[in-house]
């Protein structure tokens, strides 16, 4: 059976050209990229090309990248490295973000940090009103992420920057710093770090057609950060460890393709995005688009369909060849309804019954389309033996 | 007619097997899933059962209700239906259940009322840890309905 790969949120497949930019640094450059000789000198030259290409995509200067093994260490060491360096306080973040945000905080409010969780309004977006009253003498860290994972939200990133600015200014310049996760916008949405004014921003490769288990965290020069793992003085120390030269060979191909593609790429993918919304809409009765249609990423579909329960919707669809999700993947093992769609205002039975579709580059228009014709008839046979 | 209706979900099982690999649920499970027995998908007619039951809440992603039909002489399970708003589990878990009872001319209500949901997971071939939960709102309907059941005809209930 052919298969529809309709979850790009949770991860891509690896692009040819990725792969191919990878190949040499298996087995033919394979060196420590700490060492003086010719191997390793290999290796510490694709690392400084890498770190010096995806400085320049995002406007930023080739130190202030810290390469990770991922989005969740790249939030985990934001969050973690400025809260412990800077000890105590008070943390601003919201209600939807990712569980590598959400849960680090909840670490922190064991270690006696305060921490604010802002409400997002029915669209998924917070409210910078709000986030100016949050602000306070004790504050250190604003993390909001750039695009939501669920519901493809994306957030006022300059404004928000300029709120935290403007507070900053007032007070003397105080030291607040302002981190982003821009894991799921890194495909579509504009990355250059002046322009977004963010202090910390996290990437990752998985979903951007790049390999799993690599990714970066922008730290803006100045910024101390405490480590999380200690090890040897690979990353300035702030992120030790042997350098993973064929994944952050990687990294720096997919992130280059993904920024040099994404405005085209997103004309595309927004067309698919609204044909698709449009006519679920249209065809299935009582369903619902959670969030904003304008305000979401181009790849993004999180409907919600009354009656018919999350995963057993995935199973049914699984077994027409089709591969999509509810919600967070992270979250699929998770009896819990998910955090962003409450966070809406919906209610925990419309949560249990959403479903997000994510487009991707290889998505067309006949994908859809089969999509459209099978959904119906699943949905008709789930509200069937459904109790409610 | 049945067994055209079986032979489908072998062939789903193939296809979806070899593109697939492993399934986290058992292959019973996955059957049952994708073809549930004893879905009531009509309202019942009056008279058509003896009893009905419920249990779960649309909040926590699961809603079953059960109807049974009981021979009173020899308190047999004649017919169980039921239906459900919820996870592959609980549909799977259900469907086992209303086979379990009702096959072999019907359990009688005392043998039903010993079943667990242990015994069910059995017959499925496991279930993975986290959505053992899932399993026991048959068992929890099926409660339900037999207390439906014996309020209906108190005579029939077990003395205490």
């Amino acid at each position: 059976m052919n298969r529809i790969y309709l979850d790009h949120a949770a991860t891509t497949y690896i692009d040819d050209a990725v792969k191919a930019a990878m190949e040499p640094y298996w087995q033919n450059k394979f060196g420590n990229a700490s060492t003086i000789y010719k191997e390793g000198c290999d290796a510490r030259s694709a690392l400084n090309a890498a770190r010096k290409n995806i400085a320049s995509l995002i406007g930023a200067n080739p130190d202030e990248i810290i390469f990770t093994n991922g989005g969740t260490e790249s939030d985990n060491l934001a969050i973690f490295g400025i809260a412990r360096q800077y000890k105590g306080g008070h943390i601003i973040t919201s209600k939807i973000e990712h569980h590598a945000v959400l849960n680090s905080c909840k670490v922190l409010e064991k270690e006696n940090f305060k921490v604010t969780y802002l409400d997002v309004d029915k669209n998924g977006i917070i409210d910078l009103k709000e986030l100016k009253k949050s602000l306070c003498k004790d504050t250190i860290l604003i993390s909001i992420m750039y695009a939501n994972n669920e519901i493809g939200a994306i957030q006022p990133i300059k404004e928000i920057a300029k709120v935290i600015r403007d507070y900053k200014i007032k007070n003397k310049n105080k030291k607040i710093y302002f981190h982003t996760d821009a894991i799921q916008a890194a495909g579509y949405l504009d990355l250059n770090v002046e322009r977004l004014g963010v202090d910390l921003m996290s990437v990752n490769a998985s979903k951007i057609y790049g390999p799993k288990g690599v990714g970066f965290l922008y730290a803006r020069r100045g910024i101390k950060l405490l480590p999380i793992i200690y090890g040897g003085g690979q990353e300035k120390g702030i992120r030790p460890g042997t350098e993973n030269i064929p994944s952050i060979v990687g990294l720096d191909k997919a992130f280059e393709i993904a920024q040099k593609m994404r405005e085209k790429e997103s004309k595309r993918v927004v067309s698919l995005r609204d044909y698709l919304i449009k006519n679920i809409l249209k065809i299935i009765p009582d369903s619902s688009l959670n969030g904003n249609q304008a305000l979401r990423l181009p790849n993004n579909v999180n409907v919600t369909i009354k009656n018919v329960e999350g995963e057993s919707l995935i199973l049914y669809l699984d077994a027409r060849g089709i591969a999509c999700s509810t919600g967070s993947a992270c979250t699929s093992q998770d009896l819990e309804p998910s955090h962003v769609i409450t966070a809406l205002g919906k209610s925990r039975e419309d949560a249990h019954c959403s479903i997000r579709f994510t487009l991707g580059r290889k998505t067309t228009k006949a994908d859809m389309d089969y999509l459209l014709k099978v959904l119906p008839g699943i949905v008709k046979k789930l509200r069937n033996i459904s109790a409610i | 007619m049945i067994k055209k209706r079986l032979r489908k979900p072998a062939q789903v099982l193939a296809t979806a097997s070899a593109s697939g690999g492993e399934w986290i649920y058992s292959k019973t499970v996955k059957e049952h899933f994708f073809h549930p027995r004893n879905i009531l998908l009509k309202e019942p007619k009056k008279g058509e059962f003896d009893a009905e039951g419920a249990v779960g809440n649309p909040a926590c992603g699961d809603v079953m209700k059960m109807w049974i039909k009981v021979e009173p002489k020899t308190q047999r399970i004649k017919k169980l239906k039921w239906r459900s708003f919820g996870c592959a589990t609980a549909i799977a878990s259900t469907s086992m259940f209303s086979q379990m009872v009702t096959e072999y001319g019907g359990m009688t209500l005392e043998d039903a009322l010993r079943l667990t949901p242990q015994d069910i997971m059995k017959r499925l071939g496991g279930l993975p840890p986290y959505k053992v939960h899932c399993s026991v709102l048959a068992d929890q309907a099926f409660k339900s309905t037999i207390e439906n059941y014996f309020q209906k005809f108190p005579e029939e209930a077990p003395a205490k």
